[in-house]
């Protein structure tokens, strides 16, 4: 209609009709869709991607990290600081004794997880990482980097199979590229042939 | 003469801008923009890393739609490195782009009437749809706004059928949002006294000083990237270009939302063709995972996008190493600035704000 | 014997009789009345405040609805707290007043803004008996008192020393001398229709058969209410007149400089104008404190909610008006339209219903046609957008 103000009253009705369906409607369509943190909160989908995390085995020991610093390279902010352990001898143990990442500068780009070539930083959803001031607890250590391979399969179910399996299959196929011991007797070749493939 | 600052620090200007006007007393007679307050040195960085690592930092430029940005920079090492697309990634990025343009569309048109005084409630309406495609984005590439999506030959992680239903679900609910926007805002009497006849710029003005994107558009030049060059697949879509005939505000507005019909259109028909396949070139996995082996051959490219600012450019000369050689970003924001005077003088100083709001600059870029 | 209802609608005016007898006991009669006004005088003091404190929430709340979230709801239950938060922010900020600013005057503007508001108050017909004060010029006083509030605006805006300040300012004076116009003459066919200025005595003019003699249902009360109701919110400095107050231009306006308790006293004195205008609209053109079956008190507090809300809509659905436009609207429009509404008003005391409100319809189709011919910048164009393959 072209009476004069009649956009504005279209524009106030409007309004009235989302006044009143955001006391009826569900969130999904066109309700009030606010989440009461922190007493409610959203679980993360998969894919979301903050800060890295690594990933061990089983025990703390056991970490999957080399400490090859390829991803200390390849970072592009370039907050990733690694420090080879070295064993008794002096010698590279393979392993990190230092693996530090500068929180304040991590962009959450994900290619530290792109390029590592021993599947073992990912990166993790944990987003509540607080610190009471900037120069405290903002770089976060290996302690507080390392997590377990559950934690991994609870945040990222698809990716942790994956890696899983790909992991097997790479195993298997460095057992089966062994050649088995010669055989001493029957039940010894009795016993290689039955502790074959597991 | 009265010399005002609308400083860095203000509610309107979109970012840390600066506009220091020449006023006697309500008209405008002077104006010059002042920004760099918030130059990072993107180009310099850029020159010290290797190509994979600069996409993160591209989607820091323009960071409301930083998947046009993705794609610019996408295409123009492509065009460099001479790398082929499948066709399944070069839907995804169609419907990634346009999924892009229409959040920034609304985004743009909710800010613009926040400017005007409608106390946050268009832009609270368009950010319940923007809600909605960041949330399909955090599924799809793992971030809301930084997503870091796309790679040199193809994309980095496939569209499943549960995002891909997703997309439909949005696509088709958002011309109810659309209606409801417009029998909002659209015939509004204060809207149109604000808006029409404020800020006109003609067509030859625009053309003369390098406009491109929507305020190009509105001024009446039929020129759409999209459809001149035709890059990825763009040239199969059957898509219309909205053109205005004033040049003012109010066209600048309502051409931003014809287009965000248009983009709809296209991802209808986007999610319908796309074909399985695969989603990443041959080299692409290793590039990804050495990027310091990827070497493009010496030579220089410049590859475009349309992306809802305008024209972005990006130009990369490269040297034979893993690190470009030069890397300069044709930013639409930048370039769309410099008709801001002309568009200003002799209008009122509330105005200056709204105009400066239909330019739609977005700070990031504009310094880079 | 007097129904339930009436005890419940005199349960005010019983108190204060009761009180009153209490202290009669042994104190003399002028101390009573001196006691009596002090009672009014002591409700209304506190009722203004707590009205102004509740009103902010109400507005945070049907915002956030209208805008499609939960308003404030952390401070207790559904936000009952929040005001009580605030106050107590406002109360301890720091008190900044700039070097060379006027000190003197920098301080009595807000008191200067406050106290009219609350004036306002005493003429204001709650209920059946109660209205405070019931002069016979009740109406005359509320224009006057009301006019008053410009001045310390400007006594605001020069007293901080600041260019943007008093620009604003200025802008702010002008706006709300030019809606005063179309106000005053608004509300002049209520007097008209009811012969006299005594609020009291316009609402009882209003009664009758099943409460269809409000003069809203009157086509000159109708056009009435509309402009006194625009009026009322661009005296109030709410969207979409909100120039004074809009963020996103560049003059913050008048108190700018203010901080702390002394911007809490604009804050207050806004809201509070928000509804003494609100109870006069309704008190002029709905009917009062009217109704069936509900203590009048009750209707009288409902009615102004009403018109509170719809102020509230406003706010959350328009974008503001620019300077020029705002002042074009009050001269140009409204102050015409207010004229043709006298007329439309002497038009409905001389003749039948029918004819009246067939002439009544035809005077006032003629007149809008006319003044949106003349004020062609208001108008909406119509604009055409080509798509281009």
């Amino acid at each position: 209609m072209t009476l004069f103000g009649w956009g504005v009253l279209k524009g106030m009705g409007v309004t009235l009709k989302n006044f009143l369906t955001s006391y009826f409607r569900k969130p999904d369509e066109g309700g009030i869709f606010t989440v009461q943190y922190p007493e409610e909160r959203e679980k993360p989908v998969e894919n979301y991607r903050n800060f890295p995390f690594l990933v061990y085995d089983g025990t703390p020991e056991k970490i999957r990290c080399v400490a090859c610093g390829i991803c200390e390279r390849e970072c592009p902010p370039k907050c990733i600081h690694i420090e080879m352990e070295l064993d008794a001898a002096g010698k590279p143990a393979r392993k990190p004794a230092v693996f530090d990442i500068d929180h304040g500068l991590c962009m959450n780009c994900g290619m530290c997880e792109e390029v590592c070539p021993f599947d073992s930083i990912f990166m993790d959803h944990a987003f509540e990482v607080t610190a009471p001031e900037r120069q405290k607890n903002l770089v976060r250590h290996k302690k507080e980097l390392s997590k377990s391979n559950e934690y991994f399969k609870k945040i990222r179910p698809a990716l942790a199979s994956a890696v899983d399996q790909k992991r097997k299959a790479a195993e298997e196929k460095k057992k089966a590229a062994v050649p088995p011991p010669p055989p001493q007797s029957a039940g010894g070749q009795a016993q290689t042939t039955a502790q074959g493939p597991q | 003469m009265l010399e005002i600052n609308f400083g860095p620090q203000h509610p309107s200007t979109h970012g840390v801008f600066r506009m220091t006007v020449q006023l006697e007393g309500e008209k405008i007679c002077g104006l010059k923009p002042v920004f760099g307050y918030l130059h990072r040195n993107h180009e310099q960085i850029a020159e010290n890393l290797p190509y994979a690592a600069i996409m993160p930092y591209t989607d820091r430029l323009d960071y409301v739609n930083a998947l046009a940005n993705n794609f610019g920079y996408a295409l123009t090492v492509e065009k460099l490195a001479g790398l082929e697309v499948p066709e399944r990634a070069e839907y995804i990025r169609v419907i990634m782009a346009e999924l892009s343009r229409v959040v920034n569309h609304v985004t743009v048109i909710g800010f613009m009437l926040n400017d005007l005084g409608a106390f946050f409630t268009p832009l609270l309406y368009a950010f319940r749809e923007r809600e909605r495609i960041l949330d399909l984005f955090e599924a799809v590439t793992g971030s809301r706004l930084m997503n870091n999506y796309f790679c040199f030959g193809g994309v980095k992680r496939d569209l499943t059928n549960a995002d891909l239903a997703a997309i439909r679900k949005i696509v088709s609910r958002f011309p109810a949002f659309l209606e409801e926007f417009e029998a909002l805002l659209t015939k509004n009497e204060i809207l149109c006294m604000r808006c029409q006849n404020i800020g006109v710029l003609s067509g030859k003005a625009a053309t003369n000083a390098g406009i491109t994107g929507p305020v190009l558009r509105a001024s009446g030049v039929n020129y759409d990237i999209r459809k001149v060059d035709g890059y990825g697949v763009y040239g199969r879509f059957d898509f219309k270009v909205p053109l205005g005939q004033k040049g003012d505000v109010y066209d600048r507005f309502y051409v931003r939302v014809l287009e965000i019909r248009e983009s709809l259109k296209i991802l209808d028909q986007a999610l319908t063709q796309i074909p399985q396949g695969e989603i990443m070139n041959k080299r692409s996995p290793s590039i990804l995972k050495i990027p310091r082996n990827f070497k493009p051959p010496v030579g220089e490219a410049y590859g475009r996008v349309e992306s809802p600012k305008g024209e972005l450019g990006f130009y990369v000369v490269s040297d034979g190493t893993p690190q470009p050689w030069r890397y300069h970003v044709r930013a639409p924001s930048l370039i769309n600035l410099t008709v801001l005077e002309e568009m200003c003088l002799g209008q009122k100083i509330a105005d200056a704000i709204i105009i400066l709001g239909s330019i739609d600059i977005v700070l990031g870029e504009t310094d880079r | 014997m007097r129904g339930v209802e009436f005890y419940v609608d005199m349960i005010f005016v019983t108190a204060k009789a009761w009180i009153l007898a209490l202290l009669g006991r042994f104190l003399p009669d002028w101390l009573i009345v001196l006691a009596s006004i002090t009672i009014s005088g002591v409700a209304i003091l506190c009722l203004g405040p707590v009205i102004m404190m509740y009103l902010t929430l109400l507005e945070r709340k049907l915002i956030g609805r209208i805008q499609n979230r939960y308003g404030p709801n952390r401070v207790g239950i559904w936000g009952l707290l929040q005001p009580i938060a605030d106050g107590i922010k406002m109360f301890t900020k720091e008190d900044i007043v700039p070097a060379k600013a006027d000190k003197i005057v920098h301080l009595l503007a807000p008191i200067a803004i406050v106290v009219p508001a609350l004036m306002i108050f005493l003429v204001v017909p709650f209920g059946e008996r109660m209205t405070a004060v019931n002069l016979n010029i009740g109406l005359l006083y509320f224009i006057a008192v009301s006019s008053i509030t410009i001045l310390p605006i400007f006594m605001g805006s020069w007293a901080s020393r600041n260019k943007y300040s008093l620009l604003g300012g200025m802008r702010t004076a002008a706006q709300m001398i030019s809606y005063e116009v179309p106000m005053t003459l608004a509300v002049v066919p209520a007097i008209m229709m009811s012969q006299s200025l005594a609020t009291n005595t316009i609402v009882l003019a209003q009664a009758g058969d099943y409460d269809l003699h409000w003069f809203i249902f009157t086509p000159w009360g109708l056009v009435g209410f509309i402009i006194f109701f625009l009026c009322a919110t661009a005296e109030c400095n709410r969207p979409p007149f909100d120039l004074p107050e809009a963020e996103s231009e560049l003059v913050a306006g008048f108190h700018t400089e203010y901080s702390g308790m002394k911007f809490a006293l604009f804050y207050m004195a806004e809201y509070m104008n928000a509804f003494t205008l609100c109870a006069i609209a309704a008190t002029l053109f709905l009917g009062g404190w009217q109704g069936p079956f509900l203590p009048s008190w009750m209707w009288f507090f409902g009615k102004t909610f009403v018109l509170i809300c719809v102020m509230i809509w406003f706010r959350g659905t328009f974008p503001r008006f620019r300077v020029d436009h705002l002042m074009g609207f009050a001269w140009k429009f409204l102050l015409p339209l207010a004229l043709v509404n006298i007329l439309l008003t002497a038009l409905w005391q001389f003749t039948s219903n029918l004819a009246a409100w067939f002439g009544s319809i035809l005077v006032l189709g003629v007149s809008l046609w006319i003044l949106v011919r003349l004020n062609r910048a208001f108008v909406p164009e119509k604009r055409s957008y080509p798509l281009e393959g």
